[in-house]
């Protein structure tokens, strides 16, 4: 127990001024994260709602689809994005392996079912109530879109702060794709990873309470956005 | 319900009781990631497993975090090749002797092209003319035998490698060596780890060997007792006993003739060469 502790306090020692690695660290964990969830949210939105409003042959296979993929795990979408930014892959000419650029791509494509799934989840019932009532008064589609949109945005927030905390937490995919190399794709996970098994425990525990910090204040912040 | 009850009891009485079962020895060894990547575990373990009846546990990790696992009393025996490091840590009281097992040496490996122009120099010319031109280097930067290998040539240059194309992967030399293939960079690596690896490498080729600085001798320590009660001694003395004796020593020396063309490893234990 006074393992743990001690951990506790050294870690929390190293953050009191935080070196500029650590900085470094954090910066490059939330703009892979960020950049991740962004892609992936600017896919999941309009795919959400297009599965929320309209009906069409295939649907309830598509939904299917989406849901099964929310059950990937992330270490075969490494595998699948491993394969194909290699340099024997067929997209090795960007030479992308082992760079940031990697890391969103793979981390976007593991948020995106679950950013589009748990909107989805929330959207069909908005645009079920929406339906009935925007249609009795007379809106036409692009209106009862535009008022899913706006009822919907609790909806969207809730699933895109899921997204984000899915991946800034992602270790092994992350570090299969990144390399975990410092400076250039060594982030919160990875490193803690490293560090704890270089046995430097301290530097974990510094870093996981970073991890921790990091993954509340990007939920207070969108819930306050959200909150206006 | 009734059958579902003495079902759970069942399986409660055989967890509660199987302390008692006979159960196999375990020992935990903790290495570097060569000797784990190159597959001389493969040929190495196994016959140890069954002649004593213990289970294995190996923990590749790199000499520097596998000596820090045993300074925690996390490893019962250790298969290291960083010898300054090694010497500490008995000094340190961490374990009685320090004992030879086998060597081999490293190599510099590089882009074919040799950007560098550092093809045939000593090893640490080579690492000048890399870092003048700013050749992209991977490095292990574990605290791994092979990474204070590496600290020690840059040192030697007069050199502090830093930079974007100084990359620092923090991983094993197999994890390493896919990293430089991948980014078409120099690499310092065990020859073991080279030769096992060799055919998913494209880019690159050796460009140094053979300097006296690149002999890299491995050695076997058991962990001290008296300073952690719990270790599995017993097996651990067992260990360091087998692989220096000389079926030990014809294994190691054996492995990967056939498969690479010739030894990884070279026997260091005299009389069973």
């Amino acid at each position: 127990m006074s393992y743990i502790l001690e951990g506790l306090k050294q870690g929390a020692a190293l953050l009191l001024p935080p070196s500029s690695e650590i900085l470094q660290i954090v910066a490059l964990s939330l703009a892979v994260s960020g950049a991740a969830t962004l892609l992936a949210a600017l896919a999941a939105v309009p795919v959400s709602l297009f599965l929320a409003l309209k009906e069409f042959r295939g649907k309830r296979l598509l939904v299917g689809l989406v849901n099964t993929a929310m059950s990937v795990p992330a270490v075969l979408i490494g595998l699948l994005v491993y394969g194909l930014v290699s340099r024997r892959g067929p997209l090795g000419i960007l030479g992308l392996l082992f760079t940031p650029g990697a890391m969103v791509l793979a981390q976007a494509l593991l948020a995106f079912p679950l950013i589009t799934a748990l909107a989805l989840a929330a959207l069909k019932g908005i645009a079920r109530d929406a339906r009935d009532l925007a249609l009795s008064l007379g809106a036409n589609r692009r209106q009862l879109a535009a008022v899913v949109i706006r009822q919907g945005r609790f909806a969207f927030l809730t699933a895109i702060i899921a997204g984000f905390s899915r991946v800034i937490g992602e270790t092994g995919m992350t570090l299969m794709i990144g390399g975990n190399i410092k400076g250039q794709t060594r982030v919160l996970t990875t490193a803690i990873s490293l560090e704890t098994m270089k046995g430097n425990f301290e530097l974990g525990i510094a870093l996981g309470i970073v991890l921790l910090l990091t993954a509340l204040a990007v939920n207070v912040a969108m819930q306050g956005l959200q909150g206006k | 319900m009734k059958k579902v009850c003495l079902a759970l009891a069942l399986v409660f009485q055989v967890l509660v009781f199987s302390p008692s079962l006979p159960s196999r020895d375990t020992l935990i060894l903790a290495s570097t990631t060569s000797t784990l990547d190159s597959g001389l575990f493969n040929a190495l373990i196994p016959p140890f497993e069954k002649k004593f009846n213990c289970t294995v546990r190996i923990i590749a990790v790199g000499s520097g975090q596998a000596m820090r696992l045993a300074r925690d009393g996390n490893a019962d025996v250790l298969l290291v090749h960083d010898r300054e490091s090694e010497e500490q840590f008995v000094a340190d009281g961490f374990a009685v002797e320090r004992l030879d097992v086998m060597h081999n040496d490293f190599v510099l490996v590089g882009p074919v092209g040799d950007p560098a122009g550092g093809r045939g120099l000593p090893v640490v010319a080579a690492l000048a003319k890399i870092a003048a031109v700013g050749a992209a280097f991977v490095s292990r930067s574990d605290d791994s035998g092979t990474h204070k290998k590496e600290m020690k040539l840059w040192k030697q240059a007069g050199l502090h490698p830093t930079g974007r194309w100084y990359m620092e992967s923090g991983s094993g030399m197999e994890a390493t060596l896919r990293i430089a293939n991948e980014k078409t960079a120099y690499c310092l690596v065990d020859r073991a780890t080279w030769l096992a690896h060799r055919k998913e490498i494209d880019v690159l080729a050796v460009l140094v060997e053979g300097d006296a600085q690149l002999f890299n001798p491995y050695s076997v320590i058991v962990v001290s007792a008296v300073k952690f009660p719990w270790l599995n001694v017993k097996q651990a003395t067992r260990f360091a006993e087998f692989i220096r004796s000389p079926q030990g020593q014809t294994i190691i020396r054996d492995f990967g003739k056939d498969k690479f063309g010739s030894a990884l490893f070279f026997p260091d234990v005299p009389g069973s060469k």
